[in-house]
């Protein structure tokens, strides 16, 4: 087992190395939902910008994980970009700031605002014609988010529906898939984070978001509680958070840190 | 240090190589089956083949669809890429002059080297907006195989050409001498001696369809049904995986390690079907 122990060795080596100076640094550890997770990062880097010992560690892996590695301890705090469900109401929650959800369609389609039960019905499969909702005679790809997803839930409690409701077409994961995904195909409709979408738009990609009951998908009509898509990004915490998890829950609830959500296309928290 | 002591060394060396290589994949699959332990007991077996449909967020484990989601793009994917592959390596070999047959191989090996990310992208913005012309929504079986084909051809066809040169040159002269037409040398002679090569080749390929992730993860639609056409969105077990592990958890996250074992027997099964055949006499 001679190469065996030699490996061992060398790793014991470089992991030695890498914590030799971490014993007067304050970590603090969050993890959870990637639409969080870059917001956080950057929130996190401005905090120890003035705390010299203090070092901030992001992990995505979702809302999920996020909420189960808060409550098992194993992270310090948990980002969550929805509410809580009921079973999950052991935990605390604190509201950094809101994300729109826009339907998105490509830039040739012709339909500019869809109603709630148009939405409902294009997605459990009554509509499947972009002629019954007044826009040229063609097929509609329905396009859905993967099981689990926090934009999903979201949408479904938002439709009223199970998502094995749902009649869709293609099934994908991430935002950016959701967006090239219609880009390539002018019939498709979908649903993403409005400001993935607004920075795609921004970016020349061929789509564009629609109105839900006449209402704009934009920052301003998030913010103002008009627009009636959206969803909170949560920290979560198992207890009443102390010290410098305190700290930090406070910062980024602050005026300090709103540029840097404005900068993100999320909407601030205003107590 | 002795010639002996030199020796010694070696020997124990490459055999704890060995032991570390060949024992790898048992703590994988036991890792596995711990995870996926929770939802084979508390949900059976019984429910991955006969529930409704997968939507695990409201108890239903459907798995079936995935599973013949992956053998269809996979087998898909094999059948063109064998006779393009080996059709090609003929002609790089026996046919093409040589600087053609160089810029050949260089085209391929840079093919092979291209990541499965890239060949998604491509897939996603090119190749579905093609098949969505003819017949919508355009993420397919289709595309899957399309772009598994790109994927794998450059292994089956440069493990046929390495093989088809590997041909001992005195076996040509015989055939000359005996006058034999150039398609009777090579149906007769070198396939023979190059099939443990060729499929050697078909074999990492069909490994690498089915273990396929983020490319077919793109392009197929991922929609949990068993596609009726060759234009109907699908979903592979590995895509399954891939798509919900991140979000998933407790039973939802456990049943998708039960994707994840069912890839596993589906790939021994193959490794198995393998070894009868080559007990047929492809190995010398």
């Amino acid at each position: 087992m001679r190469p065996l122990s030699t490996c061992m060795a060398i790793a014991l080596g470089l992991g030695l190395l890498s914590c030799g100076n971490s014993t007067t640094e304050e970590k603090l550890v969050l993890t959870g939902s990637s639409t969080v997770a870059p917001l956080v990062s950057e929130i996190g880097k401005r905090f120890e910008e003035d705390r010299a010992n203090v070092r901030v560690d992001v992990q995505t892996g979702g809302s999920s994980r996020g909420i189960t590695d808060a409550r098992d301890g194993i992270a310090d705090l948990g980002m969550a970009s929805r509410s809580l469900t009921s079973e999950e109401s052991d935990l605390q929650t604190f509201t950094i700031a809101f994300d729109g959800i826009g339907i998105v369609l490509h830039q040739d389609n012709l339909i500019s605002s869809l109603t709630k039960s148009q939405i409902l019905e294009i997605y459990t499969g009554d509509i499947d014609n972009w002629q019954e909702v007044g826009g040229n005679n063609a097929e509609i790809t329905v396009i859905n988010k993967a099981e689990g997803r926090g934009t999903l839930e979201v949408f479904l409690d938002y439709l009223q529906i199970e998502n094995s409701a749902i009649r869709a077409d293609s099934i994908v994961g991430d935002n950016q898939q959701g967006i090239k995904t219609v880009a390539g195909n002018p019939n498709a409709i979908g649903y993403v984070s409005i400001g993935a979408a607004q920075e795609s738009i921004d970016a020349g990609v061929p789509v564009r978001l629609a109105a839900i009951d006449g209402i704009e998908a934009t920052l301003e009509n998030v913010q103002a509680e008009r627009y009636p898509l959206y969803r909170p990004l949560n920290l979560v915490s198992k207890d009443t958070p102390e010290g410098l998890t305190k700290t930090f829950i406070e910062f980024a609830r602050s005026p300090e840190v709103r540029d840097i959500i404005e900068e993100q296309n999320f909407v601030p928290f205003s107590p | 240090m002795s010639p002996f002591l030199r020796d010694t060394l070696l020997v124990v060396t490459l055999r704890s190589f060995a032991i570390l290589c060949g024992a790898i994949v048992l703590p994988i699959v036991g890792f596995l089956f711990l995870e996926a332990y929770p939802a084979i007991e508390k949900i059976g077996w019984v429910s991955f083949w006969r529930d409704r449909s997968w939507n695990p967020t409201e108890g239903a484990y459907n798995l079936m669809p995935m599973l013949w989601g992956s053998l269809f793009v996979t087998a898909g994917s094999v059948l063109v890429a064998i006779p393009l592959g080996i059709g090609s390596a003929l002609f790089s070999q026996y046919y093409a002059p040589p600087i053609l047959a160089r810029l050949y191989r260089r085209l391929l090996e840079i093919l092979a080297g291209i990541p499965s990310v890239i060949y998604g992208l491509w897939g996603l913005v090119v190749l579905v907006p093609l098949i969505w012309q003819i017949e919508p929504p355009g993420t397919s079986l289709l595309a899957g195989i399309v772009i598994l084909t790109l994927m794998i051809l450059p292994t089956i066809a440069l493990s046929a050409d390495a093989s088809f040169s590997k041909v001992p040159f005195a076996y040509w002269q015989a055939t000359t001498a005996l006058a034999v037409t150039r398609w009777s040398a090579i149906w007769h002679v070198a396939f023979p001696v190059a099939k443990s090569g060729i499929f050697a080749g078909i074999l990492l390929a069909i490994g690498r369809a089915i273990g396929e992730t983020i490319a077919v993860l793109m392009v197929c639609g991922n929609v949990v049904e068993v596609p009726n056409s060759l234009f109907d969105p699908m979903r592979t077990l590995t895509a399954n995986i891939a798509l919900e592990m991140a979000y998933a958890s407790e039973y939802h996250r456990s049943a998708l390690f039960v994707s994840g074992l069912l890839l596993m027997a589906a790939i021994a099964l193959l490794i198995f079907l393998a070894e009868i055949v080559n007990r047929r006499g492809i190995y010398e």
